[in-house]
C-alpha cells in the first residue's frame, strides 16, 4: 500500500447488541430482528421515516452506518463524491428474496409486491446509506461466503493509491431471519486524521471484526 | 364514504410502511405523491396492488392512476364508483 | 502499517503500478447464438433474441423475452460435462467460460489467475422448490464453477444490480493493475425467472412488445438471459496483432432514490467525467444501458449530453439481447470491444425516432467505421452507476 490508512471508527453490530468503538451503544433482550431494529432505530434519535419501509438488510446496514458515522461529520472533511462504500456478505439479499417469492407462490393469491421487490438485490443498502449521507463516491458489493480482510484490505487499498477514494466506509452486513451480524468500518488516509482506531492492516481489519 | 376512508388510511399505512403516520394526521383530501405525503413511485406502485389485492380493481392507464391516486378520497371515490367498497 | 521494505518488492510495486490491461479472448451466449460471432452475425442480420413467449410457470400471462433453449444448452453441457450435477444457471455460466477459454492456450489455473463472477440473481429459479437451497448462496454457485475449472483461487462475486458486469471488469482490471493478479477471467450470468419477470411486471416496467430503447415509443425493458466472458491479461503479447487496452474505469451513485435514476444524470455524468479527466481523449463511440425505460434512456441521455458527448454515435444492445442484468455489462462490452476490433457500429435495434430530451447521436444503422475506443457505460438500482473505457493500443 503506498499511503497508509487507519481505521478511524467502527461499530459492530452483532448478538442483540450495538457497539461503537468498543463502547457498548445499545442492548436488548429481544431475540427478533424487527424489534431489536426499531428499539436500536428509536435510541438513534434519529426521524428517517423511509427507515421503515426497509427491507431487514437496508435497516441494519442503514443502523450500523449511523452509528459509524454520528460523530463523524464526514461532509466537513470531505465531498461526498470523495467517499466510497464497499460491502459485503454471504446471503446477498436472500432474506428479502423468500418474502418477496412468498408473494408469487400462490397463484390464487398472486400479488407481487414493488415494495418488497425493489430490495431483492443486495447493493440497494449501499444506495440507502448513500441518500442519508450524500455519499457519491466509488461503490461495490461482494459476496463472499465469510468476512474476508484480506480481500478487504487489498481492494480498499488499491482505491486508495489510485486516489478513487479519500475515504471509504467498508464491512459486512448479513441477515438471514433473526440471524444478523454488521460490522463496518470507517478508512481514512493517516495523514488527514488526528485520531484512529488502529491501522488499516489485514490482521488489525480481522481481530476488530472478531471482538465481542 | 367515511368508514371506507378511515379503512383506506388504515390499509394504507400499513401496506407503505408509514409506521410513524397515524390515520387521524392523514388528511383525506392532501395530495397523496410530490405535497402532502410525499410518495414516491414505488408507493404508486403498490397502492396499486392495495386496490387490486383488496378491492379487485385494476388501474387501466397511468393517466387514471395519477387521478385515483391523487388523495386517499379520489382512491375512496373510485372504490365507491366501483361498487366495491 | 507494514513497510514493504525488500527490494523486489518496491520493485514489483512500482513496474504493477504502471501495468496495463488487456482483453484477448471472450465469449458470448445469449439466443442469437453460443459464440461471440454467431451473436454478431445474427445481429448484422437484423435479428433480435426477443419473442413474444407464452409459459404459464413463469408467467400467468405471456410476455416478451429473450430465452435460451433450454435443449439446446442442456445437449451443448452434456459434450463436456454432467448436466443433472449443475444447474441451468451454472450451465450457461461453464459454457461461456470454457468457450472462451478455448480461444486461448496458456494455463489459467494457476495462483496468478482471478474468476470473478458477475450475477444479479444466480440460481434465484431455485427459490420455487426450495427456498433453504444451498445453491441459492452465489459463493457457492461461483464455487461449483470454479471447481469446474479449476481455478485456484477463491472467486470474487459481484452483485451490484445492472452495473455488476461493468464492475467486475473494472475490479478485475484494477486487481492485474495493482500486481495481485496477472490474468483474469470474467463471467457475468443471469436467467430469466419468474421471480425477475414478476418483478420488474410489478414495477409495470416491462415493454408490451420488443423494447425500443430512446425511442419515441418506448414503454420499458424487454428482459433477457445470456452469459458473457471476457479474459484480461497484463501481458500484451497473448494479444495478436490488434491489442485492446481495458482503460479506466469508474463507480459512482446518485445518492438519489433507490429505484429511479437522477433526474440529471448526477451519477453517471460524475463516472464518465471521471473517464474524461483520466483519459482526456476524443470518444469514438458509447455503448449505452439503454434500457427503454422512460427514465432510464432519459437520464443517459442528460448525463451524455453534461459531459459534451452529444455527438458521439451511441447505441444501445438491449434491443437485440433484451436487458441481461448481471450479464448486460459483460455481453455488450465484449460487443463494444468487437466493434474497435472489427471497425464496425452496431445498429440500436428497436429505435425509430428519437425520445429523449438531448439530441444524443443514435446510431441508426450498422455500418463500417473505425473506432479506436468504446465507452461503456451503465446504471442500476441503489442509484448506483458505472463507466469504463476500452480502447485500441
Amino acid at each position: 500500500m503506498k499511503e497508509s490508512c487507519t481505521i478511524t471508527s467502527y461499530c459492530t453490530i452483532r448478538d442483540n447488541i450495538a457497539i461503537h468503538d468498543g463502547r457498548l451503544l445499545f442492548e436488548s433482550k429481544t431475540k427478533n430482528f424487527n424489534e431489536f431494529a426499531s428499539g436500536l432505530y428509536r435510541h438513534s434519535g434519529i426521524s428517517y421515516p423511509k427507515f421503515h419501509k426497509m427491507d431487514n438488510l437496508c435497516k441494519l446496514g442503514f443502523l450500523a452506518a449511523e452509528i459509524l458515522l454520528k460523530e463523524k461529520n464526514l461532509s466537513y472533511k470531505y465531498a461526498g463524491d470523495e467517499i466510497g462504500i464497499i460491502l459485503m456478505n454471504s446471503s446477498s439479499s436472500l432474506d428479502t428474496d423468500r418474502n418477496y417469492q412468498k408473494t408469487i407462490s400462490n397463484r390464487t393469491d398472486y400479488f407481487p409486491s414493488p415494495a418488497v421487490f425493489v430490495y431483492t438485490l443486495p447493493n440497494v443498502v449501499i444506495g440507502e446509506i448513500c441518500i442519508r449521507h450524500k455519499i457519491f463516491g466509488e461503490g461495490n458489493f461482494f459476496i463472499t461466503e465469510k468476512f474476508n480482510p484480506s480481500f478487504v484490505f487489498n481492494y480498499i487499498s488499491q482505491l486508495f493509491d489510485n486516489d478513487f477514494v479519500e475515504c471509504c466506509i467498508t464491512g459486512w452486513v448479513e441477515i438471514s431471519g433473526n440471524n444478523f451480524e454488521s460490522v463496518l468500518f470507517l478508512i481514512e488516509k493517516t495523514g488527514k486524521t488526528e485520531t484512529g482506531i488502529a491501522n488499516f492492516e489485514p490482521s488489525e481489519i480481522e481481530s476488530i471484526y472478531n471482538r465481542k | 364514504m367515511e368508514q371506507l376512508v378511515q379503512k383506506l388510511k388504515e390499509e394504507i399505512i400499513t401496506s407503505l410502511n408509514l409506521s410513524e403516520m397515524k390515520p387521524e394526521n392523514i388528511d383525506e383530501k392532501a395530495p397523496l405523491f410530490v405535497d402532502g405525503l410525499g410518495l414516491d413511485s414505488i408507493d404508486a406502485l403498490e397502492l396499486t396492488v392495495l386496490l387490486e389485492k383488496k378491492y379487485g380493481l385494476k388501474i387501466k392507464t397511468s393517466d387514471e392512476g395519477k387521478k385515483v391516486l391523487y388523495s386517499v378520497r379520489s382512491m375512496a371515490e373510485f372504490i365507491r364508483k366501483n361498487n366495491k367498497g | 502499517m507494514e513497510e514493504k521494505t525488500g527490494f523486489y518488492d518496491r520493485l514489483n510495486q512500482i513496474i504493477s503500478f504502471v501495468r496495463d490491461v488487456y482483453i484477448f479472448a471472450d465469449s458470448i451466449i445469449t439466443p442469437l447464438g453460443f459464440t461471440t460471432e454467431d451473436n454478431t452475425e445474427a445481429m448484422l442480420a437484423g435479428r433480435s433474441g426477443i419473442r413474444l413467449i407464452e409459459d404459464e410457470k413463469m408467467s400467468p400471462v405471456p410476455f416478451y423475452a429473450s430465452l435460451i433453449d433450454s435443449q439446446l444448452l442442456h445437449n451443448r453441457f452434456s459434450s463436456f460435462g454432467d448436466p443433472k450435477k449443475y444447474t441451468r444457471f451454472e450451465k450457461l455460466a461453464i459454457c461461456s467460460i470454457k468457450d472462451a477459454l478455448s480461444k486461448t492456450d496458456i494455463d489459467l489455473s494457476d495462483s496468478r489467475t482471478l474468476f470473478i463472477l458477475s450475477t444479479t440473481k444466480g440460481n434465484v429459479d431455485l427459490l420455487e422448490t426450495d427456498p433453504g437451497d444451498e445453491r441459492l448462496y452465489l459463493w457457492n454457485t461461483a464455487n461449483m464453477v470454479q471447481r469446474y475449472f479449476n481455478f485456484r483461487n477463491q472467486p470474487v462475486i459481484i452483485s451490484d444490480a445492472c452495473i455488476s458486469g461493468v464492475q467486475a471488469i473494472i475490479t478485475g482490471a484494477r486487481m492485474i493493475r495493482a500486481g495481485f493478479f496477472d490474468n483474469a477471467v470474467i463471467n457475468g450470468t443471469d436467467i430469466i425467472s419468474e421471480f425477475v419477470l414478476s418483478g420488474f411486471n410489478s414495477f409495470q416496467s416491462l415493454s408490451k412488445g420488443l423494447c425500443r430503447p430512446f425511442d419515441k415509443t418506448r414503454d420499458g425493458l424487454s428482459l433477457g438471459e445470456g452469459s458473457g466472458t471476457i479474459i484480461l491479461t497484463a501481458d500484451p503479447s497473448l494479444c495478436g496483432k490488434i491489442r485492446i487496452e481495458a482503460g479506466e474505469g469508474f463507480s459512482t451513485n446518485d445518492a438519489n432514490h433507490i429505484s429511479g435514476p437522477s433526474r440529471t444524470g448526477e451519477g453517471l455524468f460524475l463516472a464518465i467525467s471521471r473517464i474524461l479527466k483520466k483519459t482526456p481523449i476524443a470518444i469514438d463511440f458509447i455503448s449505452a444501458h439503454g434500457t427503454a425505460t422512460s427514465y432510464n434512456d432519459e437520464m443517459e441521455s442528460i448525463a451524455i449530453t453534461r459531459a459534451g458527448l452529444q455527438n458521439v454515435p451511441v447505441n444501445s444492445f438491449k434491443g437485440y439481447w433484451g436487458h441481461t442484468l448481471g450479464a448486460s455489462g459483460v455481453i455488450e462490452s465484449i460487443m463494444g470491444i468487437y466493434s474497435i476490433r472489427n471497425s464496425i457500429l452496431f445498429n440500436t435495434a428497436g429505435f425509430s425516432e428519437p425520445g429523449v430530451s438531448n439530441p444524443i447521436n443514435i446510431i441508426t444503422r450498422s455500418e463500417s467505421r473505425e473506432i479506436g475506443n468504446c465507452l461503456k457505460i451503465a446504471s442500476g438500482f441503489g442509484g448506483c452507476n458505472a463507466a469504463i473505457l476500452f480502447r485500441k493500443k
